[in-house]
């Protein structure tokens, strides 16, 4: 009985882990795009606000990844294998991408100049393709 | 790595949510072991012999080749 209280809580604690996860990378996400357009229509790029700015941004991202690491130590071992196993496969793939992609514009391929938003996007797909994967391969 | 999972479970009429209650672990994980698709690691797998009184060895039996 006290097996199946301590799993509950487990679960519940992982719930809770996956709803800050969310909460935070919301945030990160909200002032990336405060930073970038903040910047632009509000506070006509001055400089102590877009220092202000940034040093939240990044105080929010360091949060994120603090979060992050704390969810992935309340998962069990598979799931973390399954969450590990992709975070590996999307940083392999977008530092393979992301270096080829840099180099497309170099060795004219491409004619416009890379963004890294195509990275993060390729990352974010690699990313959920692998968990689907790898959560499929274990059912 | 083969196991006896299934049989230990089924002589104690537990379903594979039991299980992985009393293992604290998803029933994804309890289903993945069961089937030997999933090797668990050995703080676990002490933590299942402990469950049933056995040892490791009586429960997971080891591939040769």
């Amino acid at each position: 009985m006290n097996e199946i209280k301590h799993n509950e809580l487990h679960c519940s604690q992982q719930k809770t882990g996956v709803k800050h996860l969310a909460i935070w990378t919301l945030a990160w996400v909200l002032s990336t795009a405060f930073l970038r357009f903040g910047a632009e229509y509000i506070w006509d790029y001055q400089l102590a606000y877009s220092a202000i700015a940034l040093m939240t941004h990044l105080a929010i991202g360091i949060m994120m990844i603090l979060v992050n690491v704390k969810h992935l130590a309340n998962l069990d071992e598979l799931q973390r294998k399954v969450t590990m196993d992709a975070l590996g496969i999307t940083l392999g793939v977008g530092l393979i991408a992301g270096i080829a992609y840099e180099q497309l514009e170099d060795i004219k391929l491409i004619t416009f100049e890379p963004e890294i938003n195509h990275l993060i996007m390729l990352m974010a797909v690699t990313y959920i393709i692998s968990i689907v994967f790898g959560n499929r391969k274990y059912q | 790595m083969k196991n006896r999972l299934k049989v230990l479970r089924a002589e104690r009429d537990w379903t594979q949510a039991d299980l992985a209650n009393a293992l604290a672990v998803s029933r994804q994980t309890a289903n993945a072991i069961e089937k030997g698709k999933f090797d668990p690691s050995l703080p676990l797998a002490i933590k299942i012999a402990r469950l049933f009184n056995l040892t490791v060895e009586e429960i997971f039996i080891v591939d040769v080749d």
